[in-house]
């Protein structure tokens, strides 16, 4: 195990070395090493006010740190055998309080400026309600211009595939896995160029418009956080919080996110996608989804059970993996492989019906899922890892649950 | 007279030894070196998990262990590292040094003193025994995992079930710092020798002074915090949870009125032994003593009126964010006064660079790189971008590690002499330092960069522009923790007697009550009070 860690450890230096020159592009084409100004105009600001503070400070720090150093270069006892014997001087500590304080005040207003602005939501053209959820984010477009009506929600999941992050050569502990000698050394899928940040439903937002943001929690505290849009705000469950950001037109394009308040096992694997759109464009996509979430739940059953499956995999894969592991093998959720619950028919019913309504940890997919993404689900699971079922649940049979 | 205390004397001279003598002392040198080895044990144990998750964060995907484990390892680190390395390590430099400095023959209330540390090593059993039993993997009971600072709802509905390990043993450790703070206080108002007035104290007495008034403020908030998780979780109680028409915001109202406070715990006593080796070295007197605990004394005053600097993002109303914005920056102003009076300190004195005075001056730099960064960090509009991202992470390791832990490490090679008798090593010493200075700033300088990049904190995984930073900051991870056992094996041959013989007054610079015993210090000292002119 030894000599294949080693091995690992120096495939690993070989992709760090050419994720260097990845790093050079997309989500960091500006910045891996300084705050990055962002396309809103208080994101601007921000960084503006950050690079001020940033050179204040570290003007003082080079001060102090010269003063340090020219009395260890002058006043060392070889060259200054006998030492000064003053020990206070009124002027000088009036001085560097007074100093100091005024320094504070030129920092204290921009600041105060800034912050004033970041604070005023009003008057915005969209309303989008986040809510975050252990590991996933929920957006509901609430209103858009004089449209108090939308009904346009759905749940935004990683779009990097397990498999791509999830091998690690230890248990939940320091021990190794059971079969921990079958994945050292095995050969894992290279990483996407947006790992950890992509995801499978973007966040839609017009440019040119002020968005307001109202977000809040369905469980512990999350914080939203989209860099270039200028400050994170945090999902509080119980409580709504807001913030706004207003693109201007031009910089439609793809601006990552992450969560920034822990959140438990999957923290670092639940990103933000804001996808920002022409205005024309938006508002087709609005209407588009409005007719969607309309329509009639789609019922049509599935014509074999290969279909079922290939439907259902995707759907475990971006909805399930994170609880209950990659292979079915468990993790926070228990595990499926050769499990009586989802092999034995008796347990069928109650199996959708806790996919559809959740039970204790697990939440509810009924809002996040339709019900034919729920029937492939369970049709995968009762068929994947071995479990052979050749059980094919219909969207009709989910949807009987609801 | 003369035969009284001599009489005295006989009484004292059959001191315990063996386990005796240390599970039943209640000898301030004693009880202070149980302390000490206990802060360096738990600092080793606390290096450990931060190895673990620096082998983690070595490059992106999940090579070691699972997220699970990841948020144990961060949570545990830092409990361990700010309960068991940080606040013992200090409470031991009380313990030996107080007494020393002010002429007093022990601390003065000495079976509490006993009972204040034996807490320690039960409370940190029933702590880390959860992370025993977690680490044997899936399917065993999962530690703390929901960061040292606890937020409720994760650590009360959501909590694993070693919370309540966890509530039990922050309590312990909270009744063992109440008390020492106590004793420290009782200590410093009553024992000081003949002439010791308050203003001729050595200023690492009076920041311990002003640290042990903090502790007795704050350590019962943070009582109250671990109880109030406690009903939460099993007595049907709602003080953080909305549902039930509590506040999840209100728990960290609460833990930060602790928090905060508890930083300057854990800084103002370095900030005194810095004060007492930079003139012994500099061969000049301390310049401003009086600012100098004045300054001290506005720093605890304010750390209470500054808390919720630490959630700008919860939504506060903006009256409230401003004026917890302009609190922190004030903050600033007497914690310059005291960089500013150390560099003057300095000034055309006649320095030499041994090793206390080596530990010390990076202390003054690097706490101060840390400071500046804090000033960063309390513009509130920038904070909603630098808040828990590394950017984070490297400030308080700047001020935790490169201060508080430096300042300890100066004051061990300062007092050694006096401790053991004997003069560390100083090729040993000599490799510590230089290793733990160059390694130290590897560590924690590029966290600032990933930091403003946009790397969030407590991410067990990262996206890939993170990467390259990452690497270096655990090679140099490792690098410091390795270092570390140069120093491990320095004070083992101090506490073997091994090396030169230490003279009374090491330090031909140095002044003080604790330089007119011999080295090593007698078991007993200061039985008759010395007169301070």
């Amino acid at each position: 195990m030894q000599s294949t860690l080693f091995h690992r450890a120096a495939v690993g230096l070989t992709s760090l070395m050419i994720s260097g020159m990845v790093a050079a592009s997309d989500w960091t084409e500006r910045s891996d090493h300084n705050l990055r100004p962002g396309v809103t105009a208080v994101s601007k600001e921000v960084y503006d006010l950050h690079t001020t503070v940033l050179w204040i400070v570290t003007i003082i720090g080079l001060l102090v740190f010269g003063l340090i150093l020219i009395s260890m270069i002058r006043h060392r006892r070889s060259k200054h055998p006998t030492p000064a014997t003053f020990h206070e001087n009124v002027f000088l500590e009036v001085l560097w309080t007074i100093v100091p304080f005024i320094i504070l005040i030129a920092m204290a207003v921009p600041a105060t400026r800034v912050l004033i602005e970041l604070e005023d939501t009003s008057n915005a053209e969209l309303t989008v309600k986040v809510t975050g959820h252990r590991w996933k984010w929920e957006y509901e477009y609430l209103t858009y211009e004089d449209d108090n009506n939308i009904g346009v929600s759905f749940i935004s999941n990683l779009a990097t595939p397990p498999e791509q992050y999830e091998n690690p050569v230890l248990s939940g502990g320091l021990f190794p896995y059971g079969t921990a000698k079958d994945r050292v050394g095995q050969d894992f899928p290279e990483k996407s160029h947006n790992y950890n940040l992509e995801v499978d439903n973007k966040l839609v937002l017009p440019s040119g418009q002020k968005i307001r943001f109202l977000i809040t929690s369905a469980d512990v505290i999350h914080s939203f956080w989209v860099p270039d849009f200028g400050g994170k705000k945090d999902a509080i469950p119980g409580f709504v919080n807001e913030t706004w950001a207003n693109i201007p037109e031009g910089q439609e394009g793809i601006y990552y996110g992450q969560c920034a308040e822990l959140c438990g096992k999957n923290h670092a694997y639940m990103p933000v996608e804001a996808k920002v759109v022409s205005q024309k464009e938006f508002a087709t996509w609005l209407a588009q989804k409005k007719e969607e979430a309309a329509a009639a739940p789609d019922l049509t059953p599935f014509p074999d059970l290969d279909t079922a499956l290939s439907a259902g995999e995707k759907v475990y894969k971006a909805n399930c993996a994170l609880c209950h592991g990659a292979e079915g093998q468990g993790g926070i959720g228990p595990s499926f492989v050769g499990d009586d619950y989802v092999t034995n028919p008796e347990h069928l019913e109650d199996h959708i019906h806790t996919v559809v309504n959740g039970r204790n940890a697990m939440p509810s997919f009924k809002a996040q899922l339709t019900p034919k993404e729920i029937a492939a689900v369970i049709t995968f699971e009762r068929n994947a890892w071995g479990n052979d079922t050749g059980d094919l649940i219909q969207p009709a049979d989910v949807h009987d649950q609801e | 007279m003369s035969t009284v205390a001599a009489a005295h004397d006989d009484h004292h001279h059959h001191a315990p030894t063996g386990l005796k003598r240390w599970l039943f002392s209640t000898n301030h040198k004693d009880i202070g070196t149980l302390y000490l080895w206990f802060s360096f044990a738990m600092f080793m144990a606390g290096g450990f998990m931060a190895m673990v998750i620096r082998a983690e964060l070595l490059e992106p995907g999940m090579q070691f262990v699972d997220p699970e484990f990841f948020n144990q390892m961060t949570t545990v680190h830092g409990l361990t590292m700010v309960f068991g390395a940080v606040m013992p390590g200090f409470v031991g430099l009380a313990n030996w040094m107080v007494p020393l400095m002010i002429g007093a023959p022990d601390m003065a209330l000495p079976r509490m003193n006993n009972w204040s540390f034996w807490i320690l090593p039960f409370a940190f059993t029933i702590l880390l025994s959860s992370v025993l039993m977690s680490a044997f993997g899936a399917g065993h009971p999962s530690a703390p995992n929901f960061g040292w600072t606890f937020y409720a709802p994760l650590s009360t509905e959501y909590g694993p079930a070693s919370t309540d390990l966890f509530i039990l043993s922050v309590h312990m450790m909270g009744i063992s710092s109440i008390m020492g703070a106590i004793n420290v206080i009782v200590t410093v108002f009553n024992l000081r020798a003949p002439g010791m007035t308050l203003m001729k104290m050595p200023l690492f007495v009076w920041t311990w002074l002003i640290t042990a008034f903090l502790l007795i403020a704050v350590m019962p908030v943070l009582a109250g915090a671990v109880t109030m998780v406690l009903t939460d979780r099993h007595f049907g109680t709602s003080f953080f949870s909305a549902a039930g028409g509590g506040d999840p915001v209100l728990f960290q109202h609460v833990f930060w009125f602790f928090g905060h406070p508890e930083v300057y715990i854990m800084i103002l006593p370095a900030f005194g032994i810095i004060s007492a080796i930079i003139p012994t070295f500099a061969r000049k007197p301390l310049f401003g003593y009086a600012s100098m605990v004045y300054a001290t004394a506005s720093i605890a005053l304010l750390s209470f009126v500054v808390w919720a600097h630490h959630m700008f993002t919860v939504g506060m109303p903006l009256a409230g964010t401003l004026f917890f914005m302009y609190m922190t920056m004030l903050i600033s102003v007497p914690t310059g006064v005291k960089v500013f009076n150390w560099v003057a300190t300095m000034w055309r004195g006649s320095m030499t660079f041994e090793l206390p005075m080596k530990w010390a001056i990076a202390f003054v730099i690097l706490f101060t790189c840390g400071g500046l960064s804090g000033l960063m960090l309390a513009i509130t509009p920038v904070d909603f971008q630098y808040h828990d991202t590394y950017f984070v992470v490297a400030h308080f390791h700047y001020v935790l590690v490169t201060g508080a832990v430096f300042s300890m490490f100066a004051a061990a090679y300062y007092w050694l002499p006096k401790w053991s008798g004997v003069m560390p090593s100083k090729l040993l010493g000599e490799l510590h330092f230089w290793n733990s200075l160059i390694s130290v700033n590897l560590l924690f300088f590029p966290m600032h960069f990933v930091g403003l990049a946009g790397m969030p904190r407590r991410y067990a995984d990262y996206a890939l522009q993170f990467a390259d930073y990452n690497f270096w900051i655990s090679i140099g991870g490792f690098w410091f923790g390795l270092s570390q056992l140069f120093f491990l094996a320095l004070c083992l041959q101090c506490a073997m007697k091994k090396g030169e013989k230490a003279p009374a007054k090491p330090w031909d610079g140095a002044e003080g009550l604790e330089w007119e015993v011999p080295s090593p210090a007698p078991f007993h000292t200061f039985d008759t009070p010395p007169v301070v002119k």
